[in-house]
């Protein structure tokens, strides 16, 4: 029962409404009237988030198109069919309340707008803030900023670089994933595909749970428990595979980028088995049963089904939580062993060492001159470009897999 | 590869709700059966403890036994997996893998049963996508993905994929209900010719496909709605819609309800 006058090629039904119309009244008023209620929101939505923000406005154009036409027919309906001669009558009616909608629309979505402006600054200015704090160091510096692992920000010339901190950030957090991933994919597949739903629940609320541990608390028990517990391991993985650079054994077991990778992966395993649970939970269940009607297994109805389905949904959990461990300070600086100022550097994942938010954290007491506070700015900028670049390849990895 | 089916005194629960309530019938090899009946009758899901795919529902239990030339699908020790490799079933709506190519699609099921030879499963894809008239359409683009198909043939696809393990028995779930006239009528050919190799029984709310394509018919009714659905009248199609023997049957073909 659409009226003509609504979005034409739209909809396959236009034209069938005037037939279709219970009570007959196809008069002309009451079709002028309703194009009236049509077009004041529609326009207004359309023009709302696309001025926002043009990254999302695709979806909600989208919204706009349809989400108003049954809106709108819920005021426009009943009036006409309860009164059709008052529709006739007064046609001025029909504008005042339109107008009254629009007040409402203007106040809301402004307000919306507005949010969403504030937000979009917001990201800016600390881009802006961090740059222009940096720039003035990173030009004084007498090393190559990137490549340079020197770190001597006080005295008189600045030396400092970042590829030491970038390496021990990146390192630990690819850690942190190598181990988390596995972990977060075989919990969410067997929370949703293998246990029953009674012990599902409670077991996905504890893994959920595990995200509102502080990360001092993560630290302490990496630090006191969890080190000491791991360092032997780390001792033998560095007894047979240390000809490897990446595994050679260097400082104190229980204080290495080994330690503090998995206790950043049990950080980041909430994040990750969430999002996947909720992935794979939504996986459709006619691709399901296509599997099982093949006489698939419970693993091959993952292996066919769930698993391509969640894989994109996966990847972009993965990345958010590669983005929280990039981040991570507290933890990472209490367990890490900071290595002596000068001393050789080592790829080693069995090496002490310094991330970008431990470095910062650790000094943030003795920022004393503005060059000295502007190394230690420079070094944020590089997490922030970082981390900023690892989310938004999360977004356009999840974005093609919706499609 | 055609095999009989015997069912005898079905009762089918989803926990304490009794779906349906003691059906028996006979699904002869080499025929098309239609279960035919008005909405919530318990057609489909009779037909899915064919191959036990009702069980994927948790709390769903049958009594009553199901044979395939004489084996018990409910025996002791039986596997559903097994049940549903000789069982095969087509749904409502096409359901290709949307990760899967046109060829993997079709060799999904070979796959699942270990056959890895390149040759084996390029012979079998040609030979089941000819089998569901699907292969001089698609013959040049099986390396291009499923679900670029149309609807049609999207539904062929699945067909051709659920014939490629050879199944003794093919279960088809309303499989025109999702497609356009034309499509339909593609599907119904393929079924006239697939009952030359297969055992058919397909779920049908359109009483003119049961006639068209079917030999025999089942005509499934409920006393009232939560009531069980039972099996009101079984036989041949022609007698089935000219001359029924219950009122049900011919109110019901009549079009006076349901």
């Amino acid at each position: 029962m659409t009226d003509t006058t609504r979005k034409p090629g739209q909809d396959g039904s236009t034209g069938i409404s005037t037939v279709a119309d219970p009570l007959g009244h196809a008069d002309v008023d009451a079709d002028r009237r309703d194009q009236t209620f049509d077009e004041t929101p529609r326009e207004l939505l359309e023009a709302g988030p696309a001025a926002a923000d043009p990254s999302i406005s695709p979806v909600h154009d989208e919204v706009a198109r349809h989400s108003p036409v049954p809106v709108v027919e819920h005021h426009a309906r009943p009036s006409r069919s309860a009164d059709p001669d008052h529709a006739v009558a007064s046609t001025g009616s029909g504008v005042k309340l339109a107008s009254i909608s629009r007040t409402g629309d203007l106040l809301f979505g402004g307000l919306t707008k507005g949010t969403a402006i504030v937000l979009v600054l917001l990201v800016a200015f600390v881009g802006i803030f961090l740059l222009v704090l940096a720039l003035p160091s990173i030009l004084a510096d007498q090393d190559n900023f990137l490549t340079s692992r020197n770190w001597q920000v006080s005295g008189g010339d600045l030396r400092f670089g970042i590829l030491g901190l970038l390496w021990t950030t990146v390192l630990s957090s690819v850690v942190a994933l190598v181990i988390a991933v596995p972990v977060a994919v075989g919990v969410a597949l067997s929370l949703t595909q293998y246990l029953p739903k009674r012990v599902a629940g409670p077991v996905g609320f504890l893994v959920e749970l595990l995200a509102a541990v502080p990360s001092i608390i993560f630290g302490l028990w990496g630090l006191i428990v969890f080190g000491p517990f791991l360092g032997p391991i780390g001792t033998w993985i560095g007894d047979v595979l240390g000809f490897i650079p990446l595994f050679a054994l260097v400082s104190d077991p229980k204080s290495t980028v080994f330690v503090a990778g998995i206790v950043l992966a049990i950080m980041i395993l909430p994040i990750i088995t969430s999002i996947s649970k909720n992935v794979f939970e939504q996986t459709p269940r006619d691709q399901i049963e296509a599997a099982l009607a093949l006489g698939a297994t419970r693993w091959e109805v993952i292996r066919t089904s769930v698993l391509p389905y969640g894989r994109s949904g996966v990847i972009s959990a993965s990345m958010l939580g590669l983005g929280r461990a990039l981040g991570e300070t507290i933890a990472v600086l209490i367990i890490l062993s900071q290595p002596a100022p000068g001393s050789p550097f080592t790829p080693s994942i069995f090496a002490g060492g310094e991330t970008f938010a431990s470095k910062i954290a650790n000094n943030a007491s003795e920022f004393d001159t503005p060059s000295k506070t502007g190394a230690y700015i420079a070094a944020g900028l590089v997490l922030f470009v970082v981390t900023f670049v690892v989310n938004a390849a999360a977004r356009v990895v999840a974005d093609r897999g919706v499609k | 590869m055609a095999k009989r089916i015997d069912a005898k005194n079905v009762d089918i629960y989803y926990g304490a709700f009794h779906a349906v309530q003691d059906v028996s019938l006979t699904v002869e090899p080499r025929t098309v059966t239609a279960f035919i009946g008005p909405s919530g009758c318990g057609k489909s899901t009779f037909l899915r403890t064919l191959n036990r795919m009702h069980e994927v529902i948790p709390g769903a239990y049958v009594k009553g036994s199901v044979t395939l030339d004489g084996t018990d699908l409910y025996a002791q020790g039986v596997d559903p997996v097994a049940v549903r490799r000789m069982v095969g079933m087509v749904f409502q709506r096409p359901n290709p893998f949307p990760s899967m190519s046109i060829f993997d699609n079709v060799a999904s099921g070979l796959r699942l049963n270990g056959v890895k030879n390149k040759g084996v499963l390029s012979d079998a894809v040609e030979r089941s996508l000819k089998a569901a008239n699907l292969w001089n359409e698609v013959k040049d683009r099986l390396g291009r993905a499923g679900m670029g198909l149309s609807g049609g043939q999207q539904q062929r696809l699945c067909i051709a994929r659920a014939i490629a393990v050879e199944p003794q028995v093919l279960l088809m779930d309303e499989p025109c209900s999702a497609l356009d006239p034309i499509s339909t009528l593609a599907i119904e050919d393929l079924i006239n010719e697939l009952k030359e190799q297969f055992t058919v029984v397909i779920v049908t709310h359109n009483m003119q496909q049961a006639a068209r394509v079917s030999d025999r018919t089942a005509f499934f009714n409920l006393a009232a709605q939560g009531k069980p659905g039972r099996l009101i009248e079984v036989g041949p199609t022609d007698t089935i819609f000219s001359n029924p023997t219950e009122k049900a049957t011919e109110d019901y073909i009549t079009g006076r309800f349901g």
